[in-house]
């Protein structure tokens, strides 16, 4: 099962543009709120109301100042799963309880067959792994697979929670092995970029740039303003303007 | 298959379910397709003020999650980080279970249990014998209310004028800067036309009442490439995303805008065409210093203002449609010399002291920037201007083939507000808005109905004759529009506990419930009997100078009596003013009640067409709880206040819910203006429709109407709409409204402090009157900056409430809480380094009203003469159902500890509450700090520290380990 | 990452007691050692214990210890996998070569040969342990070609210097083990060192700005998810002050190394009562040494999720 499929049907994922994400947070609670009662509840939450809250959240939205010559700019930056093409999280599980979909390409846990190993949590470079000390299986995120098929849910809803909560739509699911798909296009034009690429874990997930704004400089190609030349100043200006 | 069509904010090809939704036969047992709920019920979030529309999935009789709902015209679908932990919020460990009576001294946290029906005859016994002998010895103040068409109306059949909900210290002077210059205002008033504006001007936002719209709307605007500009300190939130993020010195705006009207001004770039017909730009006013009528706008014998005939050289109706008015110049009628209001405009604002050279220094923003922005802002009006192929017809029956915009919007909040020159600055960037030609255009800033209305609206604060067992003869709060509609006494008293509309803040539309506390126990302007509050954490959060205000909540007279003798709180959770009442009122959650957000209040329209909604209980109470506001019906009836008994004295309403369908504020008129009528055909106005709860919650809690195309825009002047409105009674008649660049009301009050006038203000009064009672906006130093020595106190000090508790309650919850349990000081890098500081340290943070100890982060974007903390994560030990190791009682600190509630004594020896001069507004943002490195033995906690609160009768500790949800798994998992 | 003790003691004491094993498995099987039954008994004793111990102790980590079988079942894929399976494997000879020894009497004929399996075994039980933390991309210092040689010298140096404190403490002490004991932890200080300077050295290409994304100048992290600290941060986000790493790589050095060195070779020198206490001496001290090495290998070792919080 830890075996790799040579290639998936699909490479199901999401695009998250960093351009438009306020952080807001609203990713996260929709991911928790599903999850905890969805395909690997509970997503436990320990000391919820005490000084060493730590809980499962599949979804964290973290805040960067990224800062160039071109000057600063704060950056929010939700990060889950990325679904990789080339998970080790999946090749070192000793269980086979981390296994990645052939299908969709959907990277999931088998709660049942996990030992709380915990190396799949060592394996991902991106932190995507959480584990549940009260039921000692590692957890991670779904990628909603039980939204995105669900039967019980109306059509429109089949998307996972997150994507749907965005309120800035700055969160996009499909196929990113399509290239005709709508996310990939949009990965194209925005110029999308994988998360350590070096690392060579091909994650399925892609992160969408700020765009190249200027720091501080015109984006409006606004010629500079030039007091009116009226006889008269500005007053002239006016009389002129209402007798034309 | 995809089934049903695609709906929603969230509908773009990217964000669509996959084409074919049918389960891969993936052979690895994953149940992709589980039972989610066993039913769906439909109604409005509160987990803030921004009323999205939520569908609650309930399974087993327990919420199994929320989600937006997709027809909603709020949020479309879409929902925020508070929508979606509505879970916890409902769950809490801190909801309260039953009444409860003070047993301890006042704020120690010592209650009794007792039955609703002791606690609604000692609330009616108290209550009762105020009503027979003052009825303003009640003060009813409540916080985040959307009832408050109904607790108003309540208050005024009481009799007392003493009512408010939390406005005062919110946002009042952005929604009376507004009403009194374009009718209305940003956030429930008005939103920028997402879909048209090419270019957004974002003023003093971190978070805002309209949530979620203002996402969706930015959402689009990054979509289509449109400019976003922040004018922010801070560079968080919808300001990282800004593509011009202009890091401001605080209270500064106002000289910002300022700047780019002298450019716009100077370089000609101003929409004459549109000020001529929208504003009051050509009315004359009579300049003769020393008059009576000084100020005043010249008035034709109809009493309508004058303008002055280019060509004709007389003088006309302003509102003449055969009239070439002057915009300039200097006339004489009747012996008196009159200037056109633009005159006065281009007299004030193209004086140099609004250069972008001469404010570049103080709002810490180069010349160059400013110039820039104006050049843009005037490129994307004039250069860019839209036109829709939509025919309208206008007020004066001119028709028009098509829509004309300028497609620049702005949007302001509490950055601007908060300020003591907040009202002037929300004026200047209205007027900014009008000079460009932008307010309610394709592109520009549009109207929510039912506003607008006229500017300011009609209705008058009533409270003037406070008499026993006798309603007002009107709603507490209105709209002044001069010194004889002030509520005072003869001899110049304030009327109300909280000085509003007093000469302390004339134009107070909200209340200042910020000073209710101070004002009760100090007995000024009198003592009171009994303060009622809802939902407000005045013994915390919401007061300023926290430390002073628990001590006077709890002070007692040389008798041992308390200063504030008695005190009724309504709410759903221990926080930290349920220990200070004597009567505490359990509420309901969000999800337990029915609740209306009516259009008599604040509504769910948006610019196409009104909207209200309700709430309805999803889930019942496993707590002796009752929701407030049928609480406060009862009491009404038990006291036999008009309006809630009928002739025989017997109740006229069973509960809220029988309320919200049967009440009728005028005839026709209720809270709920869908499916009006006996069958429901109605809108707006119509008879009593029995049924008309069960169809709203049959269209998923709401009601929505949409605008034919041509009532779209310029709703200001637009005779279908108008037409539209004054059937839906938002205005009185369909009449144009005319923006008041100049307000003849504000002059109105500087005359009464020249002497002019029946009623006027006490000597030592009129200097600051005549001061900042200026008929057009203008800037100056907020108050505690021009009061403290700036070497001493060189910081400006913010607060901004994270986006994920923005107007909630979130420390209690699970979920929320995770995310914020400890505030940090945010300080510049340079600044820090100027200071000694490096990242993590813990320092005192000290203004002239005292010091707090908390933990800084060094951030690159802050203006660097500020530091700001999320603010409203500290908690008192003891309250919100948190353990006492959680980091928000030992790590987090509250920054109203060091904000004073009173501004320093002026030359008479008087302080005035630290709020606006004008509205009252609670100027939270003129703080001025130092900060001090902490010494070893101090860091790793915060001070000060207060005693624990006992916890309530029967209060279970919290959990110490949640696993909600695990319970849906089980059964689903043995169902198989 | 975080330097739990069940994974520290683990390591220390399996590389030990699979050093220990394999040589006791070929020297006594090629009539190095004699087939003595208190030898055989306290040395294959000591080396399954220290084995059985060590495993027992990882096993206490697992969140659900009860299924630790399905550990065995992902071989072809999972290091951890293998190593189970190695380990599990390894007692077969082992014990085979124990019971041989201390029941039989005899480390001769199929008994030798159990034990040369038993070395393999061990020495391959060794590399699967050592490959789960070659084959961990994320941390720089474990992804490297120092982490598979350094745990099988570790396991050959621990092993030899117990088995010396064993031959020593049985009176069959001899230089050549002595000395092989100098050598092989002259080569772990060696390797240690070499280890160390690589990775003080080391320029990781993963940083925060391609863990964000963001190309060009710095990341900063401005606020963390959630405030406290979460699973990633405890198990992956632990952080050893400079002074501390470098005092504990002191102490590291003086007791896996240093001190046993000067013992062994003052063991050299001396009488057998003496040469025998000063054997098991370096013994025990290169053990708490070497859990020190180990505490630091975790503690030193940087996983690149800390990026994403700053660390």
């Amino acid at each position: 099962m830890t075996c790799i499929p040579a290639q998936t049907d699909k490479k199901l994922g999401l695009v998250i543009d960093l351009d438009t994400c306020v952080g807001c947070q609203a990713c996260v609670t929709a991911c928790k709120e599903w999850n905890t009662g969805g395909h690997m509840a509970p997503l436990t939450d320990i000391d919820p109301y005490g000084g060493d809250v730590d809980g499962v959240w599949f979804n964290r939205v973290h805040s960067y100042e990224h800062i160039t010559e071109m000057g600063g700019r704060t950056v929010n930056f939700p990060r889950s799963c990325l679904h990789c093409e080339q998970p080790a999280c999946v090749t070192v599980c000793p269980t086979g309880a981390s296994y990645k979909r052939a299908s969709d390409g959907i990277v999931l846990v088998d709660e049942d067959k996990c030992i709380g190993c915990k190396l799949c949590s060592w394996a991902c470079p991106y932190g995507a792994r959480e584990f549940d000390t009260d039921v000692g299986v590692m957890k991670k995120c779904t990628l909603c697979v039980d939204r995105i098929y669900n039967d019980n849910l109306v059509g429109e809803d089949r998307v996972p929670a997150c994507v749907a909560a965005c309120p800035t739509s700055a969160r996009h699911f499909g196929d990113l092995g399509d290239p005709a798909s709508a996310v990939s296009q949009l990965v194209a034009s925005r110029g999308g970029v994988d998360l350590m690429p070096e690392l060579g874990y091909q994650p399925t997930n892609k992160y969408l740039p700020p765009r190249a704004h200027t720091t501080r400089a015109a984006s409006v190609p606004a010629p500079a303003l030039e007091p009116v030349r009226a006889e008269g100043g500005f007053l002239g200006w006016v009389d002129r303007m209402l007798s034309n | 298959m995809t089934n049903g069509p695609v709906r929603g904010a969230n509908s773009a090809p990217s964000q669509r379910p996959l084409a074919d939704t049918r389960a891969p036969d993936e052979g690895d047992g994953v149940d992709t397709s589980p039972d989610v709920s066993d039913s769906i019920a439909k109604t409005t979030c509160y987990m803030c003020a921004c009323r999205c529309g939520i569908d609650v999935h309930i399974k087993d009789g327990k919420v199994r999650y929320i989600n937006g709902n997709k027809d909603h015209p709020v949020n479309r679908g879409v929902l925020c980080g508070k929508g979606s932990a509505g879970i916890m919020q409902h769950y809490s460990p801190a909801r309260l279970k039953k009444p409860l009576l003070r047993t301890g001294p006042r704020g120690s946290g010592q209650f009794r249990e007792i039955e609703w029906e002791e606690a609604f005859s000692i609330a009616t016994e108290r209550l009762s014998a105020i009503r027979r002998s003052d009825p303003k010895k009640l003060a009813f103040f409540t916080g985040r209310d959307q009832s408050q068409s109904l607790t108003g109306w309540w208050a005024s059949q009481f009799g007392t004028p003493n009512f408010a909900a939390h406005g005062g210290f919110c946002s009042v002077n952005m929604a009376a800067g507004g009403l009194y210059t374009i009718g209305g205002s940003f956030w429930e008033f008005g939103e920028p036309d997402w879909d048209n504006t090419r270019y957004f001007m974002l003023f003093g936002v971190a978070e805002d009442h309209d949530s979620n719209p203002i996402k969706i709307g930015l959402g689009k605007l990054k979509a289509r490439g449109a400019k976003v500009v922040s004018i922010n300190p801070c560079r968080t939130g919808y300001n990282a995303i800004a593509d011009d993020w202009i890091g401001i010195r605080p209270g500064t705006d106002g000289l910002f805008v300022f700047a780019l009207i002298h450019e716009l001004l100077r370089a000609g770039r101003v929409d004459l065409d549109y000020l001529l017909r929208y504003t009051n730009a050509h009315a004359l006013v009579i300049q003769q210093p020393g008059a009576a009528d000084d100020g005043l706008f010249a008035r034709d014998s109809n009493g309508n203002p004058l303008a002055w005939d280019r060509v004709a050289k007389t003088p006309v109706a302003a509102t003449d449609l055969d009239a070439r008015p002057a915009l300039t110049g200097s006339f004489t009628i009747d012996g008196r010399r009159c200037v056109p209001v633009f005159q006065l405009i281009t007299d004030r604002y193209l004086h140099e002291s609004y250069s972008p050279d001469a404010v570049a220094g103080r709002c810490g923003v180069s010349a160059g920037t400013i110039r820039r922005i104006a050049a843009e802002l005037a490129h994307i009006a004039f250069e860019q201007a839209i036109e829709l192929p939509i025919a309208w017809t206008d007020w004066a029956g001119r028709r028009r083939e098509t829509i004309k915009g300028r497609p620049v919007s702005m949007h302001a909040m509490r950055g601007i507000s908060a300020h003591s020159n907040g009202f002037h600055t929300c004026r200047a960037i209205h007027l900014l808005q009008v000079l460009l030609g932008t307010v309610d255009v394709p592109g520009g800033f549009r109207f929510k109905p039912p506003y607008p209305r006229s500017a300011p609206p009609g209705p008058k604060p009533a409270g003037k004759d406070v008499r026993p067992m006798t309603p007002l003869e009107g709603m507490p709060l209105g709209f002044v529009c001069g010194p004889d509609n002030l509520l005072i006494d003869d001899a110049g008293t304030p009327v109300r506990i909280d000085k509003a509309y007093s000469w302390d803040a004339p134009l107070a539309a909200h209340g200042l419930m910020h000073t209710v506390i101070r004002n009760a126990w100090a007995g000024d302007p009198y003592k009171i009997d009994t303060l009622m509050m809802y939902m407000s954490n005045m013994a915390w959060n919401s007061s300023m100078n926290t430390v002073e205000t628990m001590a006077m909540l709890a002070d007692v007279d040389d008798a041992g009596n308390y200063k504030i003798p008695f005190i009724i709180y309504s709410d759903a959770y221990y926080s930290e003013t349920v220990p200070f009442a004597d009567l505490v009122l359990p509420d309901t959650t969000y999800l337990e009640r029915h609740d209306c957000i009516s259009l008599l209040d604040r509504p769910i329209s948006h610019a196409d067409g009104p909207g209200d909604a309700i709430r309805h209980p999803v889930v019942e109470p496993d707590r002796d709880v009752r929701p407030f506001q049928s609480v406060l019906i009862e009491l009404g009836a038990r006291l036999g206040l008009p309006g809630f008994v009928d002739d025989d004295g017997s109740a006229k309403y069973r509960d809220y819910a029988d309320y919200i369908v049967n009440h009728e504020r005028t005839p026709g008129v209720g809270p709920l203006a869908g499916w009006r009528g006996k069958d429901g055909a109605s809108i707006g106005k119509g008879e009593v429709n029995p049924d008309q709860l069960q169809r709203y919650i049959d269209n998923g809690g709401f009601w929505h109407h949409d605008f034919a195309d041509d009532q779209r825009y310029y709703k200001m002047a637009n005779r279908s709409y108008l037409d539209f409105a004054e059937s839906m009674g938002f205005i009185p008649k369909a009449e144009p409204i005319v923006f008041q660049l100049y307000s003849e009301p504000i002059q109105r009050f500087r005359l009464a402090a020249r002497g002019h006038g029946r009623v006027l203000p006490p000597e030592a009064e009129r200097s600051r009157i005549e001061t900042y009672m200026d008929p057009l906006p203008f800037w100056y130093a907020p108050f505690e900056e021009a009061a403290v020595d700036l070497h001493k106190y060189p910081l400006h000090a913010l607060t901004q409430r994270p986006m994920h508790m923005y107007h909630s309650w979130g420390s209690q919850n699970a979920w929320l809480r995770q995310i914020t349990s400890q505030n940090r000081l945010f300080v510049h890098h340079q600044t820090a380094t100027s200071l000694g500081l490096v990242d993590d340290d813990w320092v005192w943070i000290e203004s002239i009203n005292g010091r707090v100890k908390g933990q800084i982060k060094l951030v690159d974007g802050v203006n660097p003469d500020t530091v700001w903390t999320w603010n409203a994560i500290g908690k008192r030990r003891g309250s919100w159902g948190l353990k006492d190791d959680a980091a928000e009682s030992n790590r987090s600190f509250l920054l109203n500890h060091i904000i004073g509630d009173q501004t320093s004594a002026d030359a008479n020896g008087k302080r005035y509450s630290n709020s606006d001069p004008v509205t009252g507004q609670a100027a939270w943002f003129d703080l001025r700090v130092r900060i001090v490195k902490c010494a070893p033995e101090e860091a790793g906690f915060t001070e000060p520290q207060f005693e624990r609160f006992q916890q309530p009768p029967h209060f279970e500790p919290s959990p110490g380990k949640l696993s909600f949800g695990a319970e849906f798994r089980r059964e689903r998992e043995a169902a198989e | 990452m975080h330097p739990a003790f069940s994974v520290v003691f683990f390591t220390t004491a399996t590389g030990a007691g699979y050093g220990l094993l394999a040589l006791l498995g070929v020297l006594a099987g090629q009539g190095f050692v004699p087939p003595d039954f208190w030898l055989g008994l306290v040395g294959t004793g000591l080396a399954l214990g220290l084995i059985t111990a060590g495993l027992l102790s990882s096993a206490g980590h697992l969140g659900r210890p009860e299924r630790a079988w399905r550990a065995f079942s992902q071989w072809r894929s999972s290091w951890l996998s293998r190593e189970g399976v190695a380990s599990v494997a390894t007692f077969v000879p082992a014990g085979l070569f124990a019971i041989g020894w201390v029941l039989l009497g005899r480390t001769d004929g199929w008994v030798a040969i159990a034990g040369l399996f038993a070395a393999v075994a061990a020495i391959v039980t060794v590399c699967t342990t050592g490959m789960i933390y070659v084959s961990l991309k994320p941390i720089a210092q474990w992804h490297s070609r120092f982490t598979l040689p350094g745990y099988l010298i570790f396991s050959a140096m621990t092993g030899s210097v117990l088995l010396n404190a064993l031959l020593q403490g049985f009176g069959i002490g001899s230089n050549i083990v002595l000395a092989g004991c100098v050598l092989l932890t002259l080569l772990g200080w060696g390797w240690k060192l070499a280890t160390w300077r690589y990775n003080d050295r080391l320029e990781i290409p993963t940083t925060a700005n391609t863990a964000t994304g963001l190309a060009g100048g710095t990341v900063r992290s401005l606020e963390w998810p959630h405030t406290e600290e979460n699973f990633l941060l405890k198990e992956m986000g632990f952080r050893v002050a400079r002074k501390h790493r470098v005092r504990l790589r002191q102490i590291a050095q003086a007791l896996a190394f240093a001190l046993p060195l000067a013992l062994l070779l003052a063991a050299f020198a001396l009488p057998r009562p003496f040469a025998a206490v000063l054997s098991a001496l370096a013994a025990i001290a290169q053990f708490a040494g070497m859990l020190v090495e180990r505490w630091l290998f975790f503690a030193e070792a940087k996983h690149t999720v800390t990026l994403y919080y700053g660390r």
